[in-house]
């Protein structure tokens, strides 16, 4: 057995496309993850007619898996609209890589969320947000599936580490079913308040841990 | 091309004479090692199983019966912490440590609590020392066990033991340590540090895995941890790895004749620190002195620390890093943690382990390879 990353994604990490800075850049956007400390700042060129990006590069302080899937995503929304750009997932990029180990998925989440928020800054900056839509559990359960369960590779909705989500004047509760002395607690429960947080109408969001 | 292996904290190259002195214990005296009414084969072993044990008890400068063997360090520590507090309990149920400490003994600490034990988790300071101050503040009269490791596994702070067994005089607190990740390198005098119990594995310093120590003194009261038959003493039941100790013992009475190998060491540790301290954006973690002679740890801000290694690792080259991405809970380096540096620290910090096989030509290699790998990871950074 060697190191557990595809043959793919240590191409990516040593010969990382679409690395750089765009000086005159419509749109930037940099994701972090205080919890993991990763990074990534992604560049847009738009072209105003067509809505279409023109241009994409990103700049990583991270590990491999940061930087491979960066580097894909960059790879995925070049020459595509905006509509398109929108919609590619983390699972996606994990595909086109060939599988990122199960702990390393989360990894992926990141580089998704550059490109999305980059592009909301545009659509922001030339009024082409539609309306805002009032967080409720549907929503907080769809934001969940971003959050990666490390010991499977998927996310933490659909291999049921999620007890109950609520939401209430804007506190947000979630209840998982984790020991607070899990490997992964303090991991998943970071990643959980790291992606709810940024909701427009969220205050706060406390998780509970499931003792039994 | 030849690989650099500098992860030698975590396990180490056998020594060829070492192996020598295992391997009639798998093919020729294989049998049980028995007391005096068993078999020719059985007596054997024993007697060799013993003198191994004198050659620890005298690298440890204690008695023969305060030694039993385990399986390795994690064993010992277990058997140590939770052995003597479990016997101990109705003294009192309070006992020490520090936030650094190896996930062994501080995995078992959180068992004991669990218990019904009160635990004080004194917190390092930037280099990762505890003072003897620290430790005073902490005992209180039910204190039973105090337990802090010589140096420490991430940084290679040296613990000042002595002045710490120093102030326990007027209470019935004992001293515990896994010496470690000081075996071959610092002396190991019991008496002198002040222990009354201690953990011990070589298989850091070229020694084998799978066999571990704990001294006891003068057979201070300790629960087994699970049952079995009667050998060491029933203080730990199951059969003992006789090639493993007959290896153990042959490291320990190698290190009795290893100053050149500790000074070689510690001139190229200080090679690849000043080396590695000229790159722009580095420092040092742990002490610059009161430092274990193979331990080199650096953080290179603005480059994420599994990159680098990865990196490194494509280039032959095999070290580790506290950096979140790495570690097994997704967490930053507890230690490091411990120590109150940034996430930012931990993620950049590189643990390069040193051993008696490593040349000047490795460590120039490998430093040369982290100031080319770090530049490029710079180069993409986003963070200027």
């Amino acid at each position: 057995m060697s190191i557990p990353y595809t043959k793919k994604i240590l191409q990516y990490f040593l010969h990382p496309k679409n690395v750089g800075e765009i000086e005159d850049a419509d749109a930037t956007a940099t994701e972090g993850s205080p919890s993991c400390g990763d990074q990534v700042k992604l560049f847009l060129k738009i072209d105003p007619e067509t809505l279409t990006i023109k241009d994409v590069k990103f700049l990583s302080y991270g590990c491999a898996s940061n930087i491979a899937t960066a580097s894909i995503i960059t790879e995925l929304a070049m020459g595509k609209t905006l509509e398109y750009a929108k919609n590619i997932t983390w699972e996606s990029a994990n595909k086109e890589l060939g599988g990122l180990p199960p702990v390393k998925v989360h990894c992926a989440i990141l580089a998704v969320d550059a490109l999305k928020s980059a592009i909301e800054n545009y659509e922001h900056a030339h009024g082409l947000m539609k309306e805002k839509i009032p967080t409720d559990d549907r929503i907080l359960m769809k934001r969940l599936r971003g959050v990666i369960n490390p010991v499977a590779g998927k996310d933490v909705v659909s291999t049921k580490l999620v007890a109950s989500v609520q939401i209430k004047d804007g506190h947000v509760k979630i209840e998982v079913a984790l020991a607070s002395d899990h490997q992964f607690y303090n991991n998943i429960s970071s990643e959980i308040i790291e992606r709810l947080e940024p909701l427009w109408d969220v205050e706060d969001v406390e998780v509970i841990p499931n003792e039994n | 091309m030849k690989r650099i292996y500098l992860d030698n904290a975590a396990s180490s190259r056998l020594d060829d004479d070492v192996l020598k002195a295992m391997l009639p214990y798998f093919t020729e005296m294989y049998a049980i090692p028995s007391s005096q009414f068993s078999h020719q084969d059985g007596i054997e072993v024993n007697d060799a199983i013993e003198d191994a044990r004198d050659a620890v008890a005298d690298y440890l400068h204690v008695k023969s019966s305060e030694i039993i063997f385990t399986s390795g360090e994690t064993e010992s520590n277990n058997l140590a912490i939770k052995g003597y507090a479990r016997a101990n309990a109705s003294k009192g149920k309070h006992l020490i440590t520090a936030t650094s400490e190896h996930r062994s003994v501080l995995n078992t600490f959180k068992v004991l609590e669990k218990e019904g034990f009160k635990v004080t988790y004194i917190e390092v300071d930037e280099y990762g020392h505890i003072t003897p101050e620290d430790v005073k503040a902490a005992l209180r009269e039910d204190t039973i066990l105090i337990s802090i490791a010589l140096v420490n596994h991430e940084v290679g702070t040296i613990q000042p033991l002595k002045e710490i067994s120093g102030q326990l005089e007027d209470y019935q607190a004992v001293l515990h340590s896994n010496l470690t990740y000081g075996a071959g390198y610092l002396s190991l005098d019991m008496g002198d540090l002040g222990l009354s119990l201690a953990s011990l594995s070589t298989d850091k310093t070229n020694g084998p895995k799978g066999a571990g120590v704990v001294f006891i003194k003068d057979k201070l009261k300790i629960n087994r941890l699970f049952e079995g038959n009667f050998n060491e003493g029933y203080i730990r039941p199951g059969m003992v790895n006789v090639p493993a100790v007959m290896g153990l013992a042959a490291s320990v009475k190698m290190f009795q004749n290893n100053s050149g190998d500790i000074e070689r060491i510690g001139k190229l540790r200080d090679r690849m620190i000043e080396k590695l301290l000229k790159m722009e954006n580095t420092v040092l973690n742990g002490p610059a002195v009161e430092r274990v002679a193979n331990n080199v740890n650096i953080s290179f801000f603005r480059a994420e620390g599994e990159s680098i290694a990865l990196h490194l690792d494509m280039k032959g080259i095999s070290v580790v890093t506290g950096s979140a991405c790495f570690s097994q809970s997704l967490e930053p380096n507890y230690v490091m943690m411990a120590m109150g540096f940034s996430h930012e620290r931990a993620h950049g910090s590189i643990r390069a382990t040193l051993s008696k096989y490593t040349t000047e030509d490795d460590i120039d290699r490998a430093v040369d390879a982290m100031s080319e790998v770090v530049q490029k990871l710079r180069d993409i950074s986003p963070i200027k």
